[in-house]
């Protein structure tokens, strides 16, 4: 199990925080929050492939093999705003872009 | 000495219980992979420490998990175990069930019929059901919902679709049951190495002899009287297919409603409920060492998914079906209302043959006397979904 903090940043790149649900941590073997290394600009594709890239077990986890969608029951939010409908292209806020706050994804509550 | 190990894939994780070959005291560990859903696990035949568990939750999708060490240890194929490198990622993915959409490996279709008798897109969901080659422990075939069939040939680090199966012809017509459109069933001809059947709800069983490129249905004889046309090639509802080694022409089939027979490789069957009380069920297996003698489980109704009663009962047939015996010694006797899922029951090769079944209600069945006497091995797991032997020298 490691910390989460990603050992290959690179020299100019944001660094963003990520929190991941209990079970996808469990899957990439992590502790806390992921610190990822993410080229400008910071875009929920750019976190998420950065993500991926760096823990390739949760290809398909995320976003969904066939369509690259969002899987239905994840949920994306960044400084109290759901982000889950948004362009995966729009830049996230500053704050996750600077690592301040984390981009946070959750999984739906459901199932009873 | 000889071992069982019998792998149980339930709701919220997968157990492995082990004993030896008396088969009274057991050993229960897990839950591996807590919390999702493990629809199936299975061993390899040509190497026994190696086996295959598919992953699965609503919220993250599919994964393959492997053990190469009997499940000490699992690593998803590609992945080294205990390490969170996956150098050849992402040509290769061990959970990537992408349907082959080329007009050139065999007209894949592009919809399937829907609940109200529209077209719809095939959405991969879920591994329903794996199945190790008989000779080979890097190839496995999985059978996915929707309905597709997928082989590996490098140890579930990658997979193809086989795309004959859903492009023969039929495919449009294939409809989910209310359990979704799976193909749970996957049996490997022993002494063929060309001939492959596998089973779908509810599209019917399907025959491969040339290693999974061609297909065609073999449902003639099959009655269901919820279709139209009662002699339709495809669009029954079959719950599940088991075959003997010893005798691979002849399969049994526990249909939605109806036990089934077939004495020439499914090109024919005929019914073989028998004195059975209902012949509603899910599971159907054959005792290791007698062909005739084949085990199902009635449930009570379609609408009621439970023993009659309140009473659990395997039923036996010593003469290839319709005549069958209730087994109950050592089962609930009252108040019992759980069900056997499909892919629930299992046997082992020990010289008595042993015969296993899982439940809905978290409970794990045991007879090391082909059926005569039972006993739990536990009683309060999550849901069982599903139920595999491993019997070990």
């Amino acid at each position: 199990m490691e910390s989460g903090v990603n050992k290959s940043e690179n020299a100019g790149a944001a660094t963003v925080r990520v929190a991941l649900p209990y079970h996808l941590r469990n899957l990439a073997r992590i502790e806390g929050d992921v610190l990822l290394a993410v080229t400008t600009p910071v875009t929920l594709r750019a976190v998420l492939d950065a993500l991926e890239a760096r823990y390739p077990m949760l290809r398909g986890t995320i976003r969904d093999y066939g369509t690259g969608q969002r899987r239905a029951f994840l949920r994306f939010f960044a400084c109290e705003e759901d982000w889950s409908l948004a362009s995966p292209d729009a830049e996230l806020p500053e704050a996750v872009a600077t690592g301040k706050e984390p981009l946070l994804i959750l999984g739906a509550i459901a199932g009873g | 000495m000889s071992s069982v190990r019998v792998l149980v894939g339930t709701r919220k994780g997968a157990f492995v219980l082990t004993s030896d070959g008396k088969r009274k005291d057991w050993q229960v560990s897990g839950p591996f992979f807590a919390g999702w859903e493990i629809y199936h696990m299975k061993g390899s035949e040509a190497d026994p420490n190696r086996m295959y568990v598919s992953q699965n939750s609503g919220w993250f999708g599919q994964l393959i998990q492997r053990s190469d060490d009997g499940g000490k240890t699992w690593h998803q194929p590609g992945l080294k175990p205990g390490e969170s490198e996956m150098p050849r990622f992402p040509d290769k993915a061990p959970n990537r069930f992408l349907y082959d959409t080329s007009s050139e490996t065999g007209k894949p279709l592009t919809t399937h019929q829907w609940y109200d008798g529209t077209q719809h897109p095939w959405e991969f969901k879920r591994v329903w059901h794996l199945e190790p080659s008989l000779s080979d422990p890097d190839t496995v075939y999985a059978g996915v919902e929707d309905a597709a069939l997928f082989r590996s040939t490098d140890g579930g680090e990658s997979w193809q679709e086989l795309s004959g199966l859903r492009g023969h012809g039929t495919g449009a017509q294939w409809a989910p049951g209310a359990g979704g459109m799976g193909l749970h069933t996957i049996i490997l001809d022993a002494t063929n190495e060309k001939r492959i059947y596998i089973a779908i709800s509810a599209a019917g069983t399907f025959r491969s002899d040339d290693g999974g490129q061609m297909w065609r249905p073999i449902n003639k004889g099959l009655r269901s009287p919820y279709m139209p046309d009662q002699d339709a090639e495809v669009g029954h509802c079959v719950h599940h297919v088991a075959m003997h080694r010893a005798k691979p022409e002849v399969l049994f089939m526990q249909k939605h409603w109806d036990v089934m027979r077939s004495d020439d490789a499914g090109e024919n069957w005929h019914e073989v409920s028998g004195n059975l009380p209902t012949d509603f069920g899910f599971v159907i297996d054959v005792h290791a060492h007698e062909p005739e003698t084949l085990y199902v489980v009635p449930i009570k109704s379609d609408s009621e998914h439970f023993p009659i009663d309140g009473k659990l009962r395997v039923y036996r047939s010593r003469s290839g079906g319709n005549e069958w015996e209730p087994l109950a010694k050592g089962l609930p006797e009252k108040d019992c209302y759980v069900n056997v899922l499909r892919d629930a029951m299992a046997v082992d090769r020990l010289d008595e043959c042993g015969v296993y079944f899982g439940t809905t209600g978290g409970q794990v069945y045991a007879s090391a006397d082909a059926g005569d006497n039972w006993m739990p091995i536990v009683r309060d797991l999550p849901a069982v979904l599903s139920v595999e032997v491993q019997t070990l020298n």
